[in-house]
């Protein structure tokens, strides 16, 4: 009987089935190493899915159209927000989160601002920066108005940098 | 001469002086080989004798141990009662500090601990870096050891959200924050962490698995692979390195052992007593609507807190912080001289540049800090201009300055290598502290300077 050829791969164009078989494995490994990665994260980011993304059961009412007079803010605390009548009566649904951090400003009467307590930004009636280090405008909630009901869509803010007139919900 | 209190353990362990209990139970020697071969287990049988020296390390790697012991032990505890959802966390807190026996007590423990892990883990790397066991071929060990110095304080940062009051929501609220003026990928990563746009629900219930689960296996896979390093290298290091001649080697146990309890021990005490004494502080119950005045991150990121006071958020929050890590990422690699390592600030030029570093330091960042808030803000009504005069030609102007200075150690003094990077890592750690400090004590409402009194 002939002797064993010992396996030699260096000449040839073609692998033994030793290093074939064992290149699979490996990439069965790979692909379980990222599957498993995958699963990790999709636990990881299901938190918008677990909060619930309702469209339509985000959308609360905040009064009757009249009981809002004009050049008026109104303090919404539990919607995270102000609604604020223009003098045009038009209106604006402003966030009290500070574009600075995150902490929740507060509506000063007196010298008509909202004030950030954290680090004293200052923000004019439509939510424009007046005071720094708060980057940008205050963020604004989208305004309903139907039935002669003011709504506020809470589940989207829309990010700006100043206010601009087409950002206000008129009747 | 007096000698150390644990050098009666040197006499009376495990030497037979006279009939002890293996005398009348034959049990007891073997449930001491048991408990001695444990030991023996972890540490080598002989150690170098200067490496065991109190002073040379301070035991605080092994403090980090016995405090990551004690979180895990009262966390352990914590977990029974504790409960991550909004509605129901902060009474759950209440109920172990008013209804479990000995709940208060626990909770400080686990309170004072997380806060003394990030101390002594501080402390450690500045230990190890100035007797150079950064050096190969404890290099890799050093990288290592930055990453649990980050799962300590991300360890820290999830615990912190855990009671939900007042001073959780905010800290976490503002420490997140922070992380939006990272570029391009800041606002998903903030999102990620929090769980959503806002701090809710599910920001309590992903921190509640890091902290409980995730972070706690982590550190414990990096701990065996840290403790197993220390031994493949050889030890603690030693003055002078493997150069070092001095091969006197005395036996683990008892000399190294003893010393170990009595840190332990000590450690032990130190922290029930303050846990006996004063309570861990708790807030009103967490209102997302109502920010507190002032809105503190956690005390170790204060002093990036205080730094955005002064800086741009996107020099102060990312430039500032990422080229910290990366230098002393890339410290091992550096070129070097030769020394060995193992000396306390390498030399005695060495140690009389730090010290001198350290204080110019202090005073500096202290005069800095003053200056900025004396000096009235030119005006920079258009924020899109404040990046570049609050942010860019600041750090600039720094950076010129720092190299300016490298440079002159370099040419003019003839400092080392080793020394001078000795300096420059004090001026980067001791501005942090000042900073800190001021972020801490020296911050009132609105974030005014303040003298700590009045706050």
């Amino acid at each position: 009987m002939a002797r064993k050829k010992k396996i030699d791969v260096s000449h040839n164009s073609s692998i033994s089935r030793r290093v074939f078989f064992n290149r699979i494995w490996r990439l069965l490994g790979v692909v379980a190493a990222f599957e498993a990665t995958v699963l990790f994260f999709a636990f990881l980011f299901s938190g918008e899915k677990r909060r619930g993304k309702t469209d339509l059961s985000q959308v609360k009412v905040i009064g009757r159209l009249d009981d809002f007079e004009p050049n008026t803010v109104y303090p919404y605390r539990s919607g995270q927000l102000y609604l604020v009548r223009l003098r045009d009566g038009g209106f604006l649904a402003i966030s009290l989160k500070c574009t600075h951090l995150g902490c929740s400003v507060r509506w000063n009467e007196d010298s008509e601002r909202f004030v950030c307590p954290c680090h004293a930004s200052q923000f004019d009636k439509t939510g424009n920066v007046l005071s720094p280090p708060a980057p940008r405008a205050l963020d604004l909630f989208e305004v309903f108005l139907e039935d002669g009901l003011v709504k506020v869509d809470l589940s989207k803010k829309l990010k700006r940098r100043f206010f601009e007139p087409s950002q206000v919900t008129h009747v | 001469m007096c000698k150390p209190l644990f050098a009666l353990f040197l006499h009376t362990m495990p030497a037979d002086k006279g009939p002890d209990d293996t005398t009348f139970f034959p049990e007891a020697v073997r449930t001491r080989k048991v408990f001695k071969d444990l030991i023996l287990h972890i540490h080598p049988t002989q150690v170098r004798k200067t490496s065991i020296r109190f002073s040379h390390t301070w035991g605080l790697g092994g403090m980090a141990l016995i405090l990551f012991l004690l979180q895990l032990f009262t966390g352990l505890m914590l977990r029974f009662v504790y409960e991550a959802s909004p509605e129901k966390a902060y009474e759950s807190i209440l109920s172990i500090q008013n209804q479990v026996f000995l709940g208060q007590f626990v909770r400080n423990i686990h309170h004072y601990s997380g806060m003394f892990m990030v101390v002594v883990t501080f402390l450690h790397m500045l230990r190890v870096f100035f007797t150079e066991a950064y050096r190969p071929p404890r290099h890799v060990n050093w990288i290592i050891g930055i990453a649990m110095m980050l799962l300590v304080v991300l360890s820290n940062f999830s615990g912190y959200l855990l009671p939900w009051d007042q001073l959780s929501f905010w800290a976490v609220t503002v420490a997140t924050g922070m992380l939006h003026y990272i570029p391009w990928i800041g606002d998903g990563l903030m999102e990620l962490i929090r769980g959503g746009p806002d701090i809710g629900p599910v920001t309590l219930v992903n921190f509640y698995n890091f902290h409980t689960a995730i972070l706690p296996l982590a550190m414990i896979i990096l701990m065996a692979y840290h403790f197993w390093k220390v031994r493949k290298v050889g030890g603690v290091v030693v003055p002078g390195g493997s150069a070092n001649p001095d091969k006197e080697y005395v036996p683990t146990i008892p000399n190294l052992v003893a010393k170990e309890l009595v840190v332990a021990l000590v450690l032990l005490a130190f922290v029930f007593l303050l846990s006996a004494l004063w309570d861990a502080p708790l807030q009103e119950r967490a209102n997302p609507s109502m920010s507190p005045n002032p809105a503190k991150a956690p005390w170790y990121f204060l002093g990036i807190q205080e730094l955005l006071m002064h800086f741009h958020p996107f020099f102060a929050a990312f430039v500032f912080p990422a080229i910290f890590l990366s230098a002393i990422i890339w410290l091992p690699y550096s070129k070097f001289e030769t020394n060995g390592g193992g000396i306390w600030f390498a030399s005695e030029r060495g140690k009389k540049l730090a010290l001198r570093t350290g204080v110019i330091t202090i005073f500096l960042m202290i005069i800095l800090v003053l200056l900025e808030e004396w000096i009235p803000e030119f005006a920079t009504e258009s924020s899109s201009w404040s990046w570049f005069f609050e942010g860019f030609l600041p750090s600039l102007v720094i950076f010129l300055v720092l190299v300016g200075w490298i440079v002159s150690l370099k040419r003019n003094f003839k400092y080392t290598r080793n020394e001078i990077a000795q300096g420059v890592f004090i001026l980067f750690t001791m501005s942090y502290v000042v900073l800190t400090i001021f972020g801490i004590w020296f911050r009132g409402q609105g974030m005014a300077l303040v003298w700590p009194w009045l706050r």
